[in-house]
């Protein structure tokens, strides 16, 4: 299974997560929300860009509880919300905006 | 919600990093039931101490490194990793030989805690011994 994308060709997995995270690029990520029927505005970047640099030290993609935490402690109380998550990803934002990020799977999602 | 009870959870940690996959199974098992607000202790003992030493490098073996997601367990609220004395030393280790792992206090303006204890063979016993639940790998 893959995406394709000017050409190339991107492989992901049977739930839609990149096989190889160094493909992602900007252009790719705008696909994959398309797909989950998301319009990526300044806000979702915020997500999506912070999960990248979570991704990046931390060598995981972050649990829900533990994304809002941390959203809580950089941009403070109002983004650092469920709900605020919610509203931005309606269908689970740590499984949406980690696809979209181009991270696996969080780990802790059941 | 009074009527559910917090267990003691203690995560045995004893084999060496890469080799096989029973630490980064390990780490999985702890990140998964941290969703469960229950008291969660983490031990390192015999080869496992190998398992939180600084500057590991696995470009040579062809297999992840994944030993900074050690320093994501704060964030897990999983704060007490405590590794034994006498097999640190009797692999030629000392504490600053392992990473700098903490914790960050919410209720404490964020204050940055180390989550690491080193114990002796003698203490980490009665530390198991508290415990409800040890899952050992």
């Amino acid at each position: 299974m893959a995406y394709e994308l000017n050409g190339q060709t991107i492989e992901h997995d049977e739930e839609g997560y990149l096989t190889d995270l160094g493909q992602w690029t900007e252009d790719l990520a705008a696909i994959l929300a398309k797909d989950e029927g998301i319009e990526m505005t300044d806000e979702h970047w915020e997500v999506v860009n912070f999960l990248r640099e979570y991704y990046d030290e931390y060598q995981i993609a972050p649990a829900i509880r533990v994304l809002v935490k941390a959203l809580k402690k950089t941009m403070g109380k109002e983004k650092g919300s469920n709900k605020y998550l919610y509203t931005l990803f309606p269908y689970g934002p740590a499984k949406q905006a980690c696809k979209i990020a181009g991270l696996p799977k969080p780990t802790g999602c059941i | 919600m009074q009527e559910e009870t917090i267990k003691k959870f203690m995560y045995m940690n004893r084999k060496a990093p890469y080799g096989t996959i029973y630490a980064l199974e390990a780490l999985e098992v702890v990140l998964i039931g941290a969703a469960f607000d229950q008291d969660v202790s983490l031990a390192f003992l015999d080869d496992g101490v190998f398992q939180l030493v600084e500057g590991q490098d696995t470009d040579g073996i062809g297999v992840k490194n994944f030993s900074p997601a050690f320093r994501a367990l704060g964030d897990y609220d999983v704060t007490k990793l405590f590794v034994e004395k006498e097999s640190l030393e009797e692999r030629g280790l000392s504490p600053d030989d392992l990473m700098e792992l903490v914790w960050e206090d919410e209720d404490d303006d964020w204050a940055e805690k180390p989550s690491i204890r080193i114990v002796t063979r003698d203490e980490l016993k009665s530390i198991l011994g508290d415990q409800d639940v040890i899952l050992s790998f």
